[in-house]
């Protein structure tokens, strides 16, 4: 479909998206200026939901502020901790037992993948096809059952400590992690039989806001945006942080830069994560998960920058300390932030259909944006 | 390898540093936490320039501090070599009287080189240029500044509050906004 | 039938309570049939296998209280749902079940039958217009020019039977394709006349019985992500009962289409016991199809909707057409 940006009818409408919409994934709004059913002009109002976490993390101690992190992206919870313990421990010296930080590695897999099925089940579901999403939920339930074991929740996990963990793993854990694995190649063959095939569904999606790696890099892109449009840019291969250089996997791009390249982007991330657990379960050591002694939070004046893959990009944590108990400044920088805004730009001359399929390939969490 | 390169650009935006920029002792834990023991002495505010910094400690690699008329043609050198902003905030100094604006940039490629780039604004209306002509997305990171610190980004398009209500007139992240 | 007053009273009656009942099961259909896909159980509440729950969601949406929003174009926006369900029920009175069961026969059937499918397409209009909803005025923008796309596949498939019939009455439809399965319009060996292409007919017929009706994946006039309720999102209570029902009703009614134009109507495969069980049994086949493709396929673009109609299904049929024409013709 080709572009077109002059408006035809000579006058155009203001159509808002939101906040209270069944496809925006949260309190989001977008005002769009239409003119019939192409956009001409898009804005996007966010700060429906936004906390101050950041003044949340100036005002608490810094283990107090542990449990923040996983009310901001609620899919994708222990990634967001595990940048910030790293954080913490990096400034302050701590020392992280190996085993702890295996099974950090695992569990934030495991929440990746969780964090994957539910964008893939509400992406078909904004197209359209409303039975994927039961599919994806149920074989969640699976990893949601698994990390509630050791963790004691299900969606927003305060998993990690300074120096480890809380709760060391068991064996019902580990059994269940090495049974999902199959039964989750399993389901994935199935939803590309299902999904990926589905010639409407590649209609949809194919040559849909195409994004150039110009405008991912003005924009500060990452994740599966950025890779759909052919960077190679994962924080875990080009910055390795915690056992990442241990794992042997791979970081699917894709070069068309349309929404297709973006969905297999994140389908094949499921696989490579699949393959991390089996490497972790394979060669988890044995040991304590915390150190003997109980680790002091002592953080000599400066800034500190830790940057974690998420499930949804490159979430960087910027820490200033004057020496103190609290932070001074604790900066979040969101993937998400960066991903939606380009969609102000690249949304234009689109069919608003279009456009909220685009919305759905960016994997948009809204209390990550708003913080 | 970029760093050598980054290092030699943004030292440029310096032509009166006779002396190459002289790296502050290490900042590991130890010898802080031994300074800090002692009596804390004066510590002078540190000048512009460019210092390279343990990645492994502090997670980035070039730190360069410029003033607010330097901002411009720092960026400019960072665009030119193909970095992306990863994100724009602010410190608030309170005891020293002055904002801080930091900017994150890094790279997509394997060749990894974080820099920050940081300028510091009196406290009272504090300005800074935008830089959104040369990285759009910039936008939404100078709006947050902006809410959270009041610093106003000069020639920016649309410096309305971007998290904050549209009709707030307080800044949250300052040291002295009490609730 | 004779044309005393009680037999046709009586006869109407009972299309209307036929239509009624199977709109209002439908709805059960479909929510145990999604269910069944989705691997979840459905409504099994109310009732066994959750079969009084169509009764008791219409008592609830008959108890709500009619709102009529303030702006609204009053006359339109009430006649509306009227509309988009008294052309379905009417179709009714016209369908014959079987050899006797059939309300009033007209020798013109089938154009009665398209005439208030046409009507039905005003419904959009007025809903979408009237409710002064920008989402709705878009929605029904969409839906009516899907509706007028796919009207046209369809008359000229429908032209196509009915010159292999010879004639527009819906009995003598049926009548021409006795005689076992070898007969029925969708196979091609019928009295000498070798059309290998009947079954994409039947095929396109099918597909715009769908677009019609507005169903997945064709639903773009109602599609819930995008446009909230589409043309029907300002009506509450008893006028988004009527759509509903009107929709369901909608699907019987293609679904009965297809099955006299090209399935034989109450001829039994064998021609063995024809009768109304055989066309009971074929429109509830067709009708499980289309509850098995609503909630498998995902919703295609305006583009490629429109598309689809006027640049492959028009052709298509009227090559068939053509086809048709001449080897009636020739043989």
């Amino acid at each position: 479909m080709t572009a077109p940006i002059q408006i035809k009818s000579g006058e155009t409408f203001t159509l808002n998206v939101g906040p209270q919409h069944p496809a925006t994934h949260g309190v989001l709004r977008v005002k769009m200026d239409m003119d019939g059913e192409y956009i001409v002009n898009a804005e996007t109002v966010i700060g429906y939901i936004h906390r101050m976490h950041e003044k949340m993390g100036e005002l608490k101690t810094y283990p107090q502020f542990l449990m923040n992190l996983s009310r901001m992206d609620y899919l994708g919870a222990l990634g967001y901790s595990h940048g910030h313990v790293l954080l913490v421990e990096k400034a302050a010296g701590i020392e992280v037992p190996e085993r702890a930080e295996y099974i950090r590695a695992i569990t934030v897999e495991l929440n990746r993948i969780a964090s994957h099925l539910f964008w893939f089940g509400a992406f078909v579901m904004d197209l359209g096809g409303f039975s994927p999403l039961m599919y994806a939920l149920q074989d969640r339930e699976y990893i949601l059952d698994m990390l509630e074991g050791i963790t004691g929740s299900r969606l927003t996990y305060c998993y990690y400590r300074f120096g480890g963990l809380y709760n060391d793993v068991d064996d019902t854990f580990l059994a269940a992690a090495r049974r999902f694995i199959p039964r989750m190649r399993k389901s994935l063959k199935k939803y590309h039989k299902l999904v990926t095939g589905n010639i409407i569904f590649r209609k949809r999606l194919e040559g849909i806001a195409p994004l150039t790696q110009e405008i991912c890099r003005k924009y500060g892109a990452t994740s599966a945006v950025a890779r759909g449009s052919g960077i190679n840019f994962d924080v875990r291969k080009n910055e390795p942080y915690s056992v990442y250089p241990e794992f042997d996997f791979d970081i699917p791009v894709y070069h068309e830069c349309d929404s297709l390249a973006r969905y297999n982007v994140r389908m094949e991330e499921m696989e490579q994560s699949l393959r991390i657990i089996e490497q972790g379960l394979d060669k988890l050591p044995d040991g304590p998960v915390m150190p003997e002694k109980k680790p002091r939070i002592k953080i000599p004046p400066g800034d500190y920058y830790q940057a974690v893959e998420t499930a949804r990009g490159s979430f960087g944590i910027r820490l200033v300390s004057d020496g103190g108990k609290n932070p001074y400044r604790l900066k979040l920088r969101s993937p998400t932030y960066s991903n939606m805004h380009l969609f102000d730009e690249s949304c234009r001359g689109m069919l608003i259909m279009d456009a909220l399929a685009f919305m759905g390939s960016l994997d948009l969490v809204i209390p990550e944006i708003d913080r | 390898m970029i760093r050598e390169k980054i290092l030699q650009e943004l030292q440029g935006l310096f032509p009166q540093a006779a002396e190459p920029a002289k790296t502050p002792p290490p900042s590991d834990v130890a010898s802080e936490a031994e300074t800090e023991k002692k009596k804390p002495k004066k510590e002078e505010p540190r000048a512009n320039g460019v210092i390279e910094r343990d990645y492994k400690v502090h997670g980035y690699h070039i730190d360069a501090q410029v003033s607010v008329d330097q901002l411009l043609g720092a960026v400019n050198i960072l665009d030119k070599l193909e970095f992306f902003i990863e994100s724009i905030t602010g410190v608030d100094w309170i005891k020293e009287d002055q904002l801080e604006v930091i900017y994150d940039f890094s790279r997509y490629d394997f060749d990894l080189c974080r820099v920050v780039i940081r300028t510091r604004v009196p406290r009272k209306d504090p300005s800074v240029p935008t830089i959104t002509e040369i990285y759009a997305g910039a936008n939404w990171h100078e709006r947050e500044t902006h809410d959270f610190f009041g610093i106003k980004f000069e020639g920016h398009p649309h410096l309305i509050p971007l998290l904050l209500p549209e009709d707030a007139d307080f800044h949250p992240l300052l040291k002295d906004y009490k609730a | 039938m004779s044309l005393t007053l009680l037999n046709v009273i009586v006869a109407v009656v009972i299309a209307i309570a036929f239509a009624a009942l199977n709109a209002a099961y439908l709805v059960w259909a479909e929510r145990r049939g999604a269910a069944r896909i989705q691997r979840r159980p459905g409504p099994n509440i109310n009732g066994p296998f959750g079969l009084f729950q169509p009764p008791l969601d219409g008592v609830k949406l008959m108890a709500k209280q009619l709102m009529i929003p303030g702006d609204v174009d009053k006359a339109l926006f009430m006649v509306a749902p009227v509309l988009a369900m008294a052309p379905a029920i009417l179709s009714f009175v016209t369908i014959p079940f079987s050899e006797i069961i059939v309300a009033h026969n007209f020798n013109i059937g089938v154009l009665m039958i398209f005439a208030f499918a046409s009507m039905g397409g005003m419904s959009l209009l007025f809903a979408g217009w009237s409710s002064r909803n920008k989402y709705a005025v878009m929605s029904s923008v969409r839906a009516v020019s899907q509706a007028i796309a796919y009207e046209i596949p369809m008359l000229i498939t429908a032209i196509t039977v009915v010159m292999i019939a010879g004639t527009t009455d819906l009995m003598g439809i049926v009548h021409n394709q006795m005689g076992g399965i070898w007969h029925w319009n969708i196979f091609p060996f019928k009295n000498g006349l070798f059309n290998p292409l009947m079954l994409m007919s039947f095929l396109i017929f099918f597909t715009c019985s769908l677009a019609e009706t507005n169903r997945a994946p064709f639903d773009l006039g109602e599609a819930e992500s995008e446009l909230v309720a589409g043309f029907h999102t300002e009506y509450g209570s008893m006028g988004f009962g009527l759509f509903f029902m009107g929709e369901y009703a909608n699907i019987v009614i293609g679904a009965s289409l297809t099955t006299i134009l090209f399935l034989g109507g109450w001829d039994s495969p064998f021609a063995l016991f024809p009768g109304v069980w055989w066309f009971l049994l074929k429109v509830y086949l067709l009708i499980a199809t289309f509850i098995w493709i609503r909630w498998t396929f995902p919703r295609t673009t305006i583009y490629g909707l429109l598309n689809l109609s006027w640049k492959i299904l028009i052709p298509l049929s009227l090559f068939n057409l053509l086809l048709t024409a001449g080897l009636l013709k020739v043989f």
